[in-house]
């Protein structure tokens, strides 16, 4: 752990004088993890490796004594604005007061360094830039020391750092008071990290840095911007995916005060106006006459009648062992289940805005995205500009889920195009109407699965078949992350499902759904509904075996140490097997996501039809755990969205529309509802996994499990809404 | 034009009167702090104070609070309650996205100020209109309890 790095071969370091006095730090990725995007030509990506936008710094240390953090990626309630700080803070020797934090420009130093371009998503911050952000400190606590020793004239060795200063004996000087001198040495080919067990922040629980401003109301957000001649505009949308407007009357919308100007634009029709009010008034005025397309007659029970014909025909192999022919009709006994799991859309608090400015050779956008790289490019082209004259500023983001992670950049290229057409700054702003009628949901999935079981009650032949979209068919990731037909993203949780390493025979197979419907990652993406089919068959399995729930799990999982260890912190904390209160019940999950192991112990009471959770014991082997109160808090929030989900949410179509509108008949969690939830980690030496979204998978099949014990009924369909009732 | 009193200043406002509060705090006086979520107060991100009541201002016009004193999250601390429910939030550490707080923060100091010490019934169906997306609501009930301790 304590092995010099070798950062040139690694990563090509650049520390130069920041205009204003003090030290930057910038680090490129190399070409070849560069992620080539439709466009991008190999040459031009080559000679974008060699440029350094400006301001490309991960670190600034100012000779005011502030340490400003870069941040590579998106802040969107997960915690990173302090956790990346962290790291960079234990490698200088910061003082914690003293750090700043600030969202990055889009530029190709900030490619993620797994994934190769801008993006926050996958739950992967905090890992992939666990070497990058304490290589950064480290760096800069290097050159700090460096101008220390020749501003003293001691050895590099005889100086050490604590709290924002290098000490040397009696003598003791700020980094602020280095800052101009260190931006003049030359750059250590090689940094040497802390050993783990010198850390003093890592591994702390550490307050939140964006706290204080989001609790007094002034963090900004996308929505929040303001600047002299910003005009609010409203898209009035298709009321059906892939409609077109045939023509329209826009006499009414002009004569409302406020509404400047009505243009068209490839999604609709835009009024722009002084203002939210203005535009809104303007929108309703609009006579608008759609061609409503191929998808008029989208009926989601019709789909799902035609999912089920699907899911009784064997689709594309994704995962495959032994020989279900021979082994099925062997098998004791079988078990039949059909499981089906609906729409879901986002809903991130703040509702989807984009704000540009467009110049002769510019373009800036103001919003907060998960994906800035897509946007840049998607903007770039429309306007026929080059990526890197279009400067993203990225605002906090009021939640994201994923929906502001779009390959195709949906809610910045329309803004783009508005504040083209319009001529003037423009910000887009959607209301919560359009966030749930506007598309890009968690895809709708039918799984269908006959298994056999040997004469111990264990499963012996496994046929599994989901029938759904495809998130990945159609963007730019569909290159490596479709293989032989298979959306990665469709069958995780099944393929690869731990359970049936110990099946001998298993065949998972795929039909991938060909539907008019934008798709997209929902927090843990396909885990979202794996999870939870496999969790209750498993569970269907352990009660047709006669077995216990947990017990069960723990035979299949023998060779799974991280899922065991989960498993039983979960179940130790909640005291499974233990009697419990009358009318309680208990139900439990465990499954790996994002390199995260959870399980989740649910304990629940249904009354006259009406489910309610009463708790939930959580535990996580997420390898090191960075920040432990951000990811307990991670936890507690996939925990409410998952339950949430599970209980009410579904978007349903019918005559092609979407049924619901706002968060009355869209519902989600709330506080009456919200559980108690106890969060309990497991110590682990082991690789680190990601904490946004891997609490969720479990949620929902724990909650069910718990239903099944406590009324015999296995609820095979989300929402459970009220089918108890 | 319509005159309001905004955190105890009175504000000349081109706004008209069925224009609702939250769009004159937000885009005409351009006090951001105050949220919008869903436009037919189901949410609760738009909360402010109206004579110390909480109330959706995202349905509510400004006609409505002439005469009247508005409150919104940019003044709170100045009131007793309001600095300790922002005090245990940053004890609590509540916040993530940090969207929908301003409107949990103004809900629970209206909640404190007529009921001081809130039972976890008192605190669902007080804070039930206010959604949040990231399931803070183990902390922002942690924290109202916390805040109505230190005020006894």
């Amino acid at each position: 752990m304590n092995a010099p790095l070798n950062i040139s071969r690694r990563t090509f370091i650049k520390a130069s004088a920041l205009v204003v006095g003090g030290l930057v730090i910038a680090f490129t990725i190399p070409h070849a993890k560069r992620f080539l995007l439709p466009g991008a030509t190999p040459d031009a990506a080559k000679d974008d490796a060699k440029k350094l936008p400006t301001p490309n710094a991960f670190l600034r240390v100012g000779t005011d004594n502030t340490i400003t953090v870069m941040l590579a990626h998106s802040e969107m309630g997960q915690s990173i604005w302090t956790t990346l700080p962290m790291l960079i803070a234990e490698e200088l020797d910061a003082d914690w007061s003293k750090i700043k934090v600030e969202h990055a420009s889009a530029a190709p130093e900030y490619a993620h360094t797994a994934y190769g371009m801008q993006i926050t998503g996958g739950s992967s911050t905090t890992w992939s830039e666990f070497d990058r952000y304490r290589q950064a400190g480290a760096l800069t606590r290097a050159l700090l020391v460096s101008a220390a020793a020749k501003q003293l004239g001691v050895p590099v060795e005889s100086i050490k750092t604590e709290n924002g200063f290098v000490i040397s004996g009696d003598n003791k000087i700020s980094y602020g008071d280095l800052a101009e001198a260190a931006a003049k040495i030359e750059t250590p080919k090689a940094v040497t990290l802390k050993d783990p067990k010198d850390w003093k922040v890592i591994g702390k629980a550490t307050k939140r840095l964006d706290g204080p401003e989001k609790i007094n109301g002034t963090a900004i957000f996308g929505q929040d911007i303001h600047f002299d001649g910003l005009m609010t505009a409203m898209v009035a949308r298709s009321p059906v995916f892939g409609g077109s407007v045939k023509k329209f009357d826009a006499t009414a919308a002009k004569k409302i005060k406020g509404v400047h100007q009505v243009v068209q634009v490839p999604t609709g029709v835009a009024v722009i106006a002084d203002n939210y009010w203005a535009a809104k008034k303007g929108r309703e005025a609009l006579q608008i006459d759609w061609d409503l397309g191929p998808n008029a007659g989208l009926d989601s029970k019709a789909l799902l009648v035609e999912f089920r014909k699907m899911a009784k025909t064997p689709g594309l192999i994704a995962a495959k062992a032994g020989d279900n022919k021979t082994a099925m009709p062997k098998a004791e006994k079988f078990l039949e289940a059909e499981y089906a799991l609906p729409y879901l859309a986002h809903s991130p608090m703040e509702p989807l805005n984009c704000s540009v400015k467009i110049d002769k050779d510019t373009c800036e956008i103001w919003t907060g995205t998960q994906m800035q790289t897509t946007d840049q490019q998607a903007a770039a082209k429309i306007l026929g500009l080059k990526p890197e004259q279009v400067k993203i500023h990225t605002l906090f983001l009021g939640g994201g889920f994923g929906r502001r992670a779009n390959p195709y950049a949906d809610f910045v290229s329309e803004a783009v195009h508005v504040a083209k057409a319009a001529g003037v700054p423009v910000k887009t702003v959607w209301s919560r109407e359009d966030d749930v009628k506007g598309g890009y949901y968690r895809p709708m999935y039918l799984h269908k699965a006959k298994i056999g079981l040997d004469a111990n009650g264990m499963p012996a032949a496994w046929e599994h078949t989901a029938v759904g979209q495809s998130i990945i068919v159609g963007t730019p990731f569909e290159a490596f992350m479709i293989k032989d037909g298979i959306d990665a993203t469709s069958v995780e949780g099944t393929a690869d499902s731990p359970y049936l390493k110990s099946v001998p025979n298993y065949h998972v197979s795929l039909h991938t759904a060909k539907i008019g419907i934008p798709v997209l990652w929902w927090r843990s993406v396909g885990h979202s509904h794996t999870a939870f089919v496999m969790e209750s068959l498993i569970d269907e399995l352990a009660h047709t075996a006669k077995e216990d729930p947990l017990e069960y799990r723990r035979i299949l999982l023998k060779d799974h140490p991280r899922h065991l260890a989960a498993l039983n912190l979960a179940a130790e904390k909640a005291d499974w097997g233990k009697p419990l209160p009358k009318g309680i019940f208990r139900g439990i999950a465990v499954h790996e996501s994002f390199g995260s192991y959870v399980a989740q112990v649910a304990e629940v009471s249904v009354v006259a039809g009406a489910v309610k959770v009463h708790r939930m014991v959580s535990a996580i082997d997420c390898g090191l755990a960075v920040n432990p109160d951000s990811l307990k808090a991670q936890m507690e929030s996939s925990i409410s969205f998952g339950l949430g989900a599970a209980m009410q949410s579904e978007i349903t179509f019918k005559d092609g529309m979407v049924q619901q509108s706002n968060f009355h008949d869209y519902q989600v969690m709330r506080m009456a509802s919200m559980p108690k939830v106890e969060v309990y980690i497991v110590q682990s030496p082991e690789k680190m996994g990601g904490v946004g979204e891997p609490g969720l998978p479990p949620v929902a099949p724990a909650v069910t499990n718990a239903i099944f014990a406590a009324t015999g009924k296995r609820i095979r369909t989300l929402p459970i809404s009220n089918q108890l009732a | 034009m319509i005159i309001l009193n905004i955190n105890g200043k009175e504000q000349k406002l081109d706004a008209p009167d069925d224009m609702p509060i939250l769009w004159a705090l937000r885009d005409v006086a351009q006090l951001t702090g105050t949220k919008f979520g869903c436009g037919m107060a189901q949410c609760g991100a738009c909360t402010i104070h109206l004579d110390g009541q909480a109330i959706r201002s995202c349905i509510t016009p400004v006609s409505a609070a002439v005469g009247k004193k508005i409150t919104t999250i940019e003044d709170i601390h100045n009131d007793k309650v309001g600095q300790a429910v922002q005090a245990a939030w940053s004890e609590i550490d509540v916040v993530q996205c940090g969207y929908c707080q301003s409107g949990q923060i103004m809900a629970a100091t209206a909640l404190l100020a007529t009921n001081k010490k809130p039972t976890d019934a008192d605190i669902d169906a007080a804070m039930n209109g206010n959604i949040c997306r990231c399931g803070t609501y183990p902390r922002i009930r942690a924290a109202i309890h916390s805040a109505a301790t230190k005020l006894a």
